[in-house]
């Protein structure tokens, strides 16, 4: 709580936040579509396949409240990472260099202006709540409506972990992953609607809509009950 | 006789576990033997310990204790791997899944007696075995070449020493010196195989060598993705690659290790580096143990066991089991249903029904990768294609960028499922 008071003062004695960064917000914005299928920041977001971001500058990583981070993630804030422009700029630009095994599949960006103009936008919803717009959050995996009812099905762990054989042949059971994205722990929401859009050719990945175009509903909703759950 | 003893051995097990007598409980234990530790017998080993939890003595036979896997090995060869991040070792299959890991030749099946004798001298009873032998090479496919032959002519078509050697010796090729390829007839391990190491020998010399010539004699008339490496070859390695398929004499060759000659439709040419990629066949413990029929071992496509011993399942490479192609890929996937099917036999946990992937990545040249992959589903016939997709010629950097980083993230999932 004190520390939460600490940054806020200190929000309000240097200025417009994002002046720290140096970058443009605006760009950033664009930029962070990379991100928003896992993550998302704003008003309302919440942590989902990613945990969300509001509030991220000066706090400890692997700290959102009800996300389960993997086992990198919580050595590396066991160890005292703390996100500060220096240390975001880091893990932004090759995220397993700095945080070693993360679940984080994204590549990084190695353009200092990008990272710049990413960490700018995201400035904005840190430490200074009136910073924080108006507005719906960002990632809603709003790229595939699926109907409720699909959704809706409870998927059978055991079945799905039989199924499971068809994803371990390239994605890590210990969500370690790079070129191949990490899997585990996804919520089964985001789960299953990424594997419906694979499946109706939303998403463009050919091996992925061969994979899910022969898996039926309930196997959907297996896999993702098995992959949520797994330790 | 087989099917009283299980009924005997099951009632057993109840028993035993009833009153915890670790002395009957271990002896009663259904035992699986798997011979080979490469992608069909190591996931096999694997998910069958793993998913057993303890349920099953496991045991699998190796030779080898440093496994170098033949996928990714053209792109040792290529100078984007090294031969060390292709090697992995048994530990965590023994030690973190309870593996029984033998490290010995399996040199006979006594399917009577139902037991495997290895080289120094052992013998391991099995309720079920599982052969996953990979590929030896047909004798006398190739005139003038025998194993004895592969230090002069290599293979390289099981990986280590003589992916090594195979690149020493074009390192070691005179300026505008020539490499010919012998490839090799279908079916045969890795299709797209000997068309990605043209392409990762072709990019080795470019850098090395590039006056040097690379010529192919090629039985077949087409190849897997061959629009694709073609495409690359001539955007890569212009005026470089030479292939004479069957029309021209590329099925009836001959070579002389000792005098480094290679013969095409009667032609005989100096060359300076031969890879003889042989006919194949499968492992020879699957012909040892009586269940080929010509050069590979037919199975049932529901669950992989042989169609002539129903106590015998063959994975990957040795399988003739219809349409999937002879791969790393292919022998993990069957793999899993195997393991499946075998728990539920020895163990009367659910089976699930059959289901099979495959996907093939190779590297053109630089962050160039293509790929081609398939689903598969059991019929009372054979394994059978559903859908499959393959890369497009004229495709963008990014998406050839992607798709290499993409195969380098699938070998890290694949050896970890296979050792843990």
């Amino acid at each position: 709580m004190f520390a939460r008071l600490l940054a806020l003062a200190l929000v309000v004695v240097c200025g417009p936040a994002n002046a720290d960064a140096g970058g443009d917000a605006a760009r950033g914005e664009t930029l962070f579509q990379e991100c928003k299928s896992c993550h998302q920041v704003g008003q309302g977001a919440v942590n989902r396949i990613g945990p969300h971001l509001n509030n991220i500058f000066d706090r400890s990583a692997g700290a959102s409240e009800g996300f389960r981070y993997s086992r990198g993630f919580e050595r590396a804030a066991s160890g005292g990472l703390f996100w500060t422009y220096e240390t975001l700029n880091n893990f932004i630009e090759n995220p397993r260099a700095l945080v070693s095994n993360t679940r984080m599949s994204f590549r990084g960006f190695s353009d200092p202006q990008d990272r710049d103009d990413v960490l700018a936008y995201l400035r904005q919803f840190s430490a200074s709540p009136s910073n924080i717009p108006e507005s719906a959050p960002t990632a809603a995996a709003v790229d595939h409506a699926v109907a409720p009812e699909i959704l809706a099905i409870v998927g059978d762990p055991a079945y799905g972990e039989y199924l499971s054989g068809e994803c371990t042949s390239c994605h890590q059971i210990s969500g370690v992953g790079a070129g191949i994205p990490s899997i585990t722990h996804w919520p089964t929401d985001d789960f299953v609607t990424a594997m419906h859009a694979y499946k109706v050719g939303v998403r463009a990945h050919p091996v992925m809509q061969m994979m899910a175009g022969r898996l039926s509903d309930e196997e959907i909703a297996a896999l993702a009950a098995y992959f949520e759950t797994i330790n | 006789m087989t099917y009283n003893r299980r009924a005997f051995l099951g009632t057993a097990a109840a028993t035993a576990s009833l009153l915890a007598a670790p002395m009957v409980r271990a002896q009663t234990k259904p035992r699986v033997v798997v011979v080979g530790g490469g992608a069909g017998g190591a996931t096999a080993a694997r998910y069958i310990a793993k998913d057993s939890g303890g349920a099953i003595d496991v045991t699998l036979v190796e030779p080898t204790r440093t496994y170098y896997t033949c996928f990714f090995s053209n792109l040792y060869l290529g100078g984007f791997r090294e031969m060390q991040s292709l090697g992995h070792s048994y530990g965590t299959l023994a030690a973190q899944f309870g593996v029984n890991v033998v490290h010995d030749w399996a040199v006979a099946v006594d399917r009577d007696a139902k037991t495997v004798a290895l080289a120094g001298g052992g013998s391991l009873p099995y309720d079920r075995l599982i052969l996953s032998p990979g590929i030896d090479f047909v004798d006398g496919a190739v005139p003038g070449w025998d194993i004895s032959a592969q230090n002069a002519m290599p293979h390289a078509y099981k990986a280590g020493s003589q992916t090594e050697l195979l690149k020493a010796q074009i390192m070691a090729m005179p300026q505008g010196g020539t490499f010919a390829m012998v490839a090799p007839p279908n079916p045969y391990r890795c299709p797209p195989g000997p068309y990605e190491r043209i392409s990762m020998v072709a990019h080795l010399l470019k850098q090395n060598n590039p006056t040097a010539k690379i010529l192919i004699a090629d039985p077949k008339e087409s190849f897997s993705k061959q629009g694709l490496f073609e495409e690359g070859w001539n955007d890569n390695y212009a005026g470089m690659i030479e292939r004479i398929g069957p029309d021209f004499g590329g099925a009836n060759v001959a070579v002389d290790p000792a005098a480094m000659t290679l013969s095409i439709d009667g032609d005989v040419m100096d060359v300076d580096v031969c890879n003889v990629i042989p006919a194949m066949k499968a492992g020879r413990i699957a012909e040892l143990a009586g269940i080929t029929d010509g050069n590979w071992a037919p199975v049932n496509a529901a669950d992989m066991s042989s169609t002539m011993d129903d106590s015998i399942h063959v994975l990957g490479d040795a399988a003739a089991q219809g349409d999937m192609p002879k791969s790393g890929f292919s022998a993990n996937s069957q793999a899993k249903v195997c393991a499946n099917a075998v728990r539920g036999a020895l163990t009367g946990s659910t089976v699930f029904p059959a289901r099979f992937a495959n996907t093939c990545w190779s590297l053109i040249d630089t962050d160039n990768g293509v790929k081609v992959g398939a689903t598969y589903e059991a019929t009372p016939e054979k394994i059978a294609k559903v859908d499959g997709f393959v890369s497009q010629t004229g495709e963008s950097d990014d998406v050839r960028a992607a798709t290499y980083q993409e195969s380098i993230g699938w070998y890290d999932g694949i050896v970890a499922d296979m050792f843990g």
